[in-house]
């Protein structure tokens, strides 16, 4: 099952969602909030989430592990808005009979969320600037971008 | 180019804040997601080419050669940066 979620991840709720009498136990995965990206400080993300589509993509992306490896249970959840450093921004679990299918599903999981899920992430820097994390191309907005972003008292993080 | 068609159009993150707002319903002409896009393209300023993203019509993706029918809602999608 996957979620999107605006509020803090409970990873207690998520790892009881896996438990299942036909596993040996479960792989999890955690994606933080860092404090740096290609050198830049950072000081929070906020993502944005297409949730009707990102919902079905996200479904199929775990269909798609259940056919491909011997797994039991799956969970995953994606924060959307505003999160500080540490924060949780996406929580994966996997859950199997033996340790090698849910370590292999784990990865093919997070690795597809990551390229086809319709999710946005925009990083503040501790210099005020902000931009669209994976739009180098669109780096010629960038500097029309930041006007809106400055005219938003909201964003002004 | 084709006769008029009623579409709507939700925008997100970059395409969002370029075109300064969330949605629109608007009536084009333009027959297939490419030439629509171009069409927003020149209109507010997007510079991402064609190439570069993705559309989704009524909730499943498609390619930018899918011909647009009346009542469809689109999205264009910016690169993706999830997780």
């Amino acid at each position: 099952m996957f979620e999107i979620s605006d509020r803090d991840i409970d990873i207690t709720v998520c790892r009881d969602k896996l438990l299942d009498h036909a596993s040996g136990g479960y792989v999890a995965f955690e994606g933080w909030v860092r404090n740096h990206n290609e050198g830049q400080a950072v000081d929070a993300l906020e993502y944005e989430i297409f949730d009707s589509l990102a919902l079905k993509e996200g479904a199929k992306i775990i269909s798609e592990a259940k056919e491909r490896f011997d797994i039991k249970q799956v969970f995953g959840v994606h924060r959307k808005g505003l999160l500080e450093l540490g924060g949780i921004a996406v929580w994966l679990g996997v859950s199997s009979a033996h340790r090698d299918a849910a370590y292999q599903a784990s990865r093919y999981i997070i690795d597809e969320l990551k390229t086809r899920l319709p999710i946005w992430k925009k990083e503040h820097y501790q210099n005020g600037d902000a931009h669209w994390v994976n739009c180098k191309a669109c780096s010629s907005v960038k500097s029309k971008a930041s006007v809106v972003q400055e005219s938003a008292p909201q964003l002004s993080v | 180019m084709s006769e008029s068609k009623d579409i709507n159009i939700q925008y997100f993150a970059l395409f969002r804040e370029l075109s300064g707002q969330a949605h629109e319903q608007l009536q084009t002409s333009a027959r297939t997601a490419a030439e629509l896009y171009e069409g927003l393209a020149e209109k507010y300023g997007f510079k991402l080419k064609p190439a570069g993203i993705r559309v989704a019509v009524n909730e499943d993706f498609k390619g930018m050669d899918y011909v647009l029918k009346h009542g469809d809602s689109v999205v264009f999608i910016p690169p993706v940066s999830g997780g």
